[in-house]
């Protein structure tokens, strides 16, 4: 499976690459887009090849920490509607305890770690780069 | 002297003007010594945080990380993703 990708993330991808008969427990995390503040869409953007090495880097170290579990995340780039994933993780391991954790992992670590950026698209034709540390530079139609 | 090739991305590469390009340093220089550079040639760098994020070779680096010639250093906005 691609980690990184232009279509729509089904999530019924990604539990065929994890569950099997000796993993009791499956725990899926999806990020969607939300509507706040009239925004329509997000734009996802990313360096590539880094984002790519690094979700590797980000299962393997899941992959050591829960041995028995299966992990794998999509992340979708291009501009995503309001209600759509951008991001789906599934974790599947023999208990329920070790697949929450393990995705729990997976998206902490996305989030400090992959380099993917966000435009924010709005119903009034502005757009604005998403700070997580809060800034917001917006920007004409 | 050495070419180190810089990228750009996101708001940065607005800033810069471009998504790539290559500078060159007296290797082996630092990050912080390839930024400093880049802020000479793009005007527009000048925008950016004191000490943003980088990476160097794909990997995120601190800004007193080591380059050398043929080196790939990228600044790397605020990341965003999930």
């Amino acid at each position: 499976m691609m980690h990184l990708t232009r279509h729509p993330i089904d999530v019924r991808d990604l539990l065929a690459e994890v569950q099997g008969p000796e993993r009791g427990g499956t725990c899926v995390f999806t990020g969607t887009v939300r509507n706040d503040a009239d925004v329509t869409g997000i734009e996802y953007s990313a360096y590539e090849a880094m984002a790519f090495a690094e979700i590797e880097r980000i299962l393997g170290e899941a992959q050591s920490q829960w041995p028995e579990a299966r992990v794998i995340l999509q992340h979708r780039l291009g501009l995503i509607s309001v209600g759509e994933a951008s991001i789906a993780i599934a974790a599947a391991a023999p208990h329920r305890d070790d697949a929450f954790a393990a995705c729990r992992f997976v998206i902490e670590a996305v989030k400090k770690r992959l380099p993917v950026w966000k435009k924010e698209h709005r119903a009034d034709g502005t757009t604005s780069w998403v700070d997580p540390s809060g800034k917001v530079v917006t920007h004409g139609p | 002297m050495g070419k180190v090739s810089v990228r750009f991305f996101a708001r940065y590469a607005e800033l810069a003007g471009c998504t790539w390009s290559a500078v060159n340093v007296e290797t082996p220089a630092t990050v912080a010594d390839v930024i400093a550079r880049v802020r000479e040639v793009f005007p527009g760098t000048k925008g950016l945080p004191p000490q943003p994020l980088a990476a160097l070779n794909q990997r995120q680096v601190r800004l007193d990380a080591l380059v050398n010639e043929g080196d790939e250093v990228a600044l790397l906005p605020p990341l965003a993703g999930g």
